[in-house]
């Protein structure tokens, strides 16, 4: 029988197993950040040790970062702290750091991938959940609680038990005006915020693979959304010309040599998965979530659910649900008004985002009463937009073109959507609280979060392309 | 922090709620510690209070509710599901519980409840029902969670299901033995296998 491509990976990097247990799993990459990473130091040095292997860590300042303002010392104490405490401890273990100030600084997500650190095959962890972001080069990638930051710090290992495996294939031609950001949360609409706790999941077909690396990583990112343990993608020649030049990436004989095993890591045709997912990328529209979890969503022309839809044991938890977003069982989301635009995130926050956003918002400006913060996933993202020009046309817009950091997807700095406003935002969860105390969210793709902007309220991104096509013609 | 289980038995707080997300155990603002004590205070922080006020507790709040205590809180499928923080399970320890009990968990949040010993208890859903009734109808009921014999029962009535956990997790609850303890006495074979894992 053949093998997963999961399984290629995962039986690649067992130490051992423990008999009725679980494996002693070897991880290759760790990216560290402020938030999830103090307490994991304080317990190395309480049992005076060391950092294993310091040069397979990564650190960033991400989380409590403030996105204006970089040059000036970190306003909130806790928050400067945090950071202050990052930097103490990486420069006491030996640990690159990509802190405020350095060209690489950003989301610990957006720069792995583009300093050309991720790659297929790897094991990688972060005290992130997000990490899953990283499997869409073709590897194991998941987040981890700080006592395992700790455990992969000290021995770069961590305790693993093997997940059940599940395929997902999207199959077809996507319609216009959808992007990977509708393909995972029609997912999500499909299979709900549980559907996959329990898996790795292999994300395949014809749809998948016409996708960009940008576009791939979108998708793996919120597979942990599904609550699946990892998301992955098998590498092909996108994600190797992606790879290829990067800053870390192999190079010359060193690259050949990678480039070879890469080539190998497919799940095999007899391989078997517990489950498998079948989609077709026709069925997929522009969508947004009504809701306070990410699989809370529906096409943009959709209504939420009525009351006689809904099971009646997710009855309590739907109505709080709709209670909490001010919206009304069986209610359209088309039309409805938003205060806030949120692009960033380690979805949705790379060149191609800003350019997908770019594209549409050129010569257009947004409307009066909402405010656009558009936060890049890294300095290098920054600074490609700025020498595009991307910056000139969103600052045409009255989009505010803010410094790298997760910014409003957490709100864990400044950048927190008011009490009660509404907020299109191109991050990955809706939850209660989640970009600011009552804050209410409303997930969506970079056009259709870019749509908003500039009408004020949720529209279908097809209607646009639809009426300019017949002027154009 | 108690750094063993075995058999616990409580009343219990029902939290009769489906994806309870790590946000809403501990809101982001609180994660700006450098420290693991001290996150009790803030559990389910904004489902507690008015607009972030402790003088404001929301009476329709369950764990606001005087009838329910107990070291034990049952909740509704996909407990912990979102934002790895590990923060979430010292919230909850901190808050006093040893036992969580749901028919479904997260993943990662079950990983760092089982690394400071606070034990994840998953339970079918009929149990999960049976419960939630139980404990609606009469909030002295005693709830007993028994892991050398990985059982779950409700004293009163002596209905109880068992549950599933490895016998490496179960062997380190018990005895109250770390991940971090194994893996450092391991060392050398980890780097053993870094020599022989060049690809």
């Amino acid at each position: 029988m053949g093998q997963t491509l999961f399984e290629k990976i995962w039986d690649k990097h067992v130490v051992k197993t423990i008999d009725g247990g679980p494996s002693v799993f070897y991880i290759d990459t760790h990216f560290i950040h402020e938030v999830t990473s103090p307490q994991a130091f304080a317990g190395l040095n309480k049992r005076g040790i060391k950092v294993f292997r310091p040069q397979q860590v990564v650190a960033t300042a991400d989380h409590n970062v403030p996105t204006l303002n970089q040059h000036l010392p970190i306003k909130e104490e806790l928050s400067r702290l945090q950071v202050e405490a990052l930097k103490k401890n990486c420069a006491e273990h030996g640990i690159e750091l990509y802190g405020l100030g350095h060209p690489f600084q950003g989301i610990v997500h957006v720069i792995g991938p583009e300093l050309g650190i991720t790659q297929p095959g790897m094991t990688i962890v972060c005290g992130d959940s997000h990490t899953s972001t990283h499997g869409a080069f073709g590897n194991i990638a998941f987040g981890i609680g700080t006592s395992e930051v700790e455990m992969v710090l000290a021995t770069q290992c961590l305790m693993q038990s093997k997940p059940k495996l599940m395929r997902i294939s999207i199959d077809g031609k996507l319609n216009k005006g959808v992007v990977s950001k509708d393909i995972v949360l029609y997912i999500l609409s499909q299979i709900t915020a549980s559907g996959a706790t329990g898996y790795a999941v292999e994300f395949a077909g014809s749809a998948i693979r016409s996708l960009s690396m940008e576009a791939r990583m979108t998708i793996c990112n919120m597979s942990i959304e599904m609550g699946a343990r990892c998301g992955m993608i098998a590498p092909d020649e996108i994600t190797f010309g992606y790879i290829k030049g990067r800053k870390f990436a192999p190079a010359g004989a060193e690259w050949d040599k990678k480039l070879a095993y890469w080539k190998t890591l497919y799940s095999d045709a007899d391989a078997v998965f517990d489950k498998e997912i079948n989609i077709k990328a026709e069925d997929i529209e522009p969508m947004i979530t009504y809701g306070t979890n990410p699989g809370m969503g529906i096409g943009v022309s959709g209504h939420v659910p009525a009351l006689n839809e809904v099971d009646e044991k997710e009855k309590p938890s739907f109505e709080k649900s709709l209670a909490y977003m001010g919206l009304q069982p069986g209610a359209n989301i088309k039309g409805k008004k938003v205060d806030y635009v949120f692009i960033g995130s380690c979805t949705n926050s790379r060149i191609e985002d800003l350019r997908m956003v770019a594209g549409f918002v050129k010569g257009k400006h947004k409307a009066d009463d909402v405010e656009v913060w558009i936060v890049p996933g890294s300095k290098q993202v920054e600074k490609q937009a700025i020498e595009e020009g991307i910056d000139k046309i969103f600052a045409a817009a009255g989009f505010i073109l803010r410094q790298p950091g997760c910014s409003a997807c957490l709100g864990m700095n400044e950048d927190k959507i008011p009490a009660g406003k509404y907020c299109i935002s191109t991050s990955n969860r809706n939850f209660e609280g989640r970009q600011g105390p009552n804050a209410r969210t409303f997930l969506a793709s970079p056009l259709t979060a870019a749509l908003a902007a500039i009408t004020g309220e949720v529209g279908d991104i097809r209607e646009y392309y639809s009426k300019s096509e017949l002027v154009n013609n | 922090m108690s750094k063993q289980i075995s058999i616990i038995r409580s009343t219990a707080v029902p939290l009769n709620m489906e994806n309870v997300d790590t946000d809403q155990i501990i809101p982001a603002r609180f994660l700006k510690a450098t420290s693991r004590e001290g996150f009790g205070k803030n559990l389910f922080r904004d489902w507690r209070y008015e607009n972030d006020d402790e003088t404001k507790p929301k009476r329709d709040f369950s764990l606001n509710k005087p009838a329910y205590r107990g070291s034990i809180l049952v909740a509704a499928k996909n407990f912990g599901c979102g934002s790895s923080r590990e923060h979430a399970a010292w919230a909850i320890k901190d808050g006093g519980f040893d036992v969580v009990v749901s028919s479904f968990f997260a993943d990662i949040f079950k990983n760092n409840a089982l690394n400071n010993f606070l034990l994840p208890v998953t339970v079918s859903e009929d149990f999960l029902q049976k419960l939630f009734a139980a404990i609606e109808q009469n909030p002295a009921t005693e709830i007993e969670v028994n892991l050398p014999e990985q059982y779950i029962s409700i004293v009163s009535s002596g209905e109880k299901e068992s549950f599933d956990i490895n016998n490496y997790k179960k062997t380190c609850l018990l005895n109250g033995y770390d991940d971090i303890d194994y893996l450092l006495s391991i060392k050398e074979e980890i780097s053993n296998y870094e020599k022989e894992h060049v690809i």
